[in-house]
């Protein structure tokens, strides 16, 4: 796609952007809504700009593996759907969409965000496994920051279902409420480098155009649990210094959005 | 007549709480949610655009695909997998047949029109809400439509006519059948034909006498959210 690329960088340059943001502020409205899917454990619908993104949770019982006997585990799934943008094909995963759920698993699981001890029913013999599920509806840019956004909220408002005290299986008709064992609340947010500047929330055009991105989840802490660089120029440390401490004060910033809106 | 009171309480002829909102889907050229009680369908149209591979296309006229997905948590037991099943493709198919005999793309030679369906929750007539949706996705993207296609099941439970089963009905433990009909606003044909369950062809006969009523109180959904899309009030 030919796209206003030389605008881009020369407005990035001047501290400017083609939709008259300035250079690190996020679209609006940001918009979290939870409980959109009554078959989900957990599920959340979030906006920013015209991006949109859905997560659901589901549980399962499955036997823990063999190298972690009593913990649970986590899985996640991010689909891009064609449904979301012209770009976009059906078929198995392509590359954006494995980078795309691996970097939101890693934000997740590596800050040790799900206590996984507690998803244990009975050590070498059943445990919770929580499957996270990110679809996309409108790719308008920044899918990274919106599907964490959304995995957060999904799971935030994630309940366990009822099991048969009896059978042990499932009823997944019936929620208890009983939330998933939280311990912190990473969010990941990304940096790009566009003609030398730091740009957040970008549009599908300024995708298009960047240096180099990097993707940091940090949790309320400001304690870094995943980081991504992507794109195919370098980054100085000095440059990765100030995109951690854009990347922490944003995250404060979405994590103050999520709360207001999930009260 | 044992099923004199429908477990959800409705009329015989009542259907489940809808809503329908055209043009949610900004990257799309035309875009529907359409929601059933319980369920709850996106769609997406892209096109006419070209059609790959290039021994696909048609020099008379356009293609139209339906690709029919639920989403991995959309279902009520567990997670389903993601990618496409034998029901989905299936039912892809059906909604095309259902969708075709109103649109003319007899204008966009070699072209193809794209309708993608994601489903976020659903209960039960998920192939009846991505027609209806579908169909208001498609007179939102501007493709020429003769007439309206409006989708609901209809179906008896045990001797009783009823519209929109819901699952509680489907899966009833009496005898019980379950007709997904879609029909031509004007004319008042059928465009999809479906049904699983046990009926004479008296009540069959009835059943399909009830759909037309009933897609009745759809399309007057359909039409109310494509109006609001573009009646002149609501443009400024």
């Amino acid at each position: 796609m030919i796209v206003n690329q030389n605008t881009i960088k020369d407005l990035a340059s001047k501290q400017m952007r083609i939709d008259g943001r300035a250079l690190t502020e996020y679209r609006k409205p940001i918009l979290v809504e939870t409980n959109i899917s009554w078959t989900a454990e957990g599920s959340a619908r979030v906006q920013v700009g015209e991006t949109v993104v859905m997560a659901g949770v589901k549980l399962s019982l499955e036997k823990p593996y063999n190298d972690t006997p009593d913990e649970g585990g986590i899985m996640i799934n991010a689909e891009l759907t064609p449904l979301s943008s012209a770009e976009y094909e059906s078929g198995p995963p392509g590359i954006k969409a494995i980078e795309l759920s691996r970097v939101t698993d890693r934000g997740i699981r590596e800050a040790k965000a799900i206590d996984m001890k507690k998803l244990c029913v009975e050590p070498g013999e059943k445990a919770w496994f929580v499957i996270i599920d990110i679809v996309t509806i409108n790719d308008a840019g920044n899918l990274f920051d919106v599907a964490g956004l959304a995995t957060l909220a999904a799971l935030k408002s994630a309940r366990f279902p009822v099991v048969d005290t009896e059978t042990g299986a499932i009823d997944y008709k019936k929620k208890t409420d009983q939330p998933l064992p939280l311990t912190k609340e990473p969010l990941p947010v990304t940096v790009y480098k566009i003609n030398g500047n730091l740009v957040i929330d970008p549009t599908v055009e300024e995708e298009q155009v960047y240096e180099a991105r990097l993707t940091v989840a940090t949790d309320d802490k400001g304690t870094i649990s995943a980081m991504q660089k992507g794109g195919t120029e370098s980054l100085s440390i000095d440059e990765i210094s100030m995109m951690i401490d854009l990347a922490q004060e944003k995250a404060t910033f979405l994590r103050g959005e999520l709360d207001k809106q999930l009260q | 007549m044992t099923y004199s009171k429908r477990l959800d309480e409705r009329k015989n002829d009542e259907l489940r709480p809808m809503d329908a909102k055209a043009g949610v889907i900004p990257n799309a050229d035309g875009s529907a949610y359409f929601r059933a009680g319980k369920t709850t369908a996106y769609v997406a149209v892209y096109g006419p655009r070209e059609l790959f591979p290039k021994f696909k296309q048609d020099p008379k006229k356009g293609l139209l695909r339906c690709h029919y997905a639920m989403m991995p948590f959309s279902g009520s037991g567990e997670r389903i997998r993601p990618g496409t099943s034998r029901r989905a493709q299936e039912i892809s198919m059906v909604m095309e047949q259902a969708l075709l005999p109103v649109i003319d793309l007899s204008e966009f030679p070699n072209s193809v029109v794209d309708v993608f369906v994601q489903l976020p929750q659903t209960d039960a007539g998920t192939r009846c809400a991505a027609i209806s949706a579908a169909a208001i996705a498609l007179a939102d993207a501007g493709i020429p439509m003769k007439d309206m296609i409006s989708s609901v099941a209809v179906g008896q439970v045990d001797g009783t006519i009823v519209a929109d089963l819901s699952y509680g009905e489907e899966s009833y433990p009496a005898v019980v059948s379950d007709i997904p009909v879609a029909m031509t606003h004007n004319t008042k044909q059928i465009t999809l034909l479906q049904m699983d369950g046990e009926i004479s062809k008296e009540d069959l006969v009835k059943a399909l006498d009830a759909a037309k009523s009933a897609t009745e109180k759809v399309y007057d959904v359909q039409m109310k959210a494509l109006k609001s899309k573009f009646s002149v009030e609501n443009k400024k």
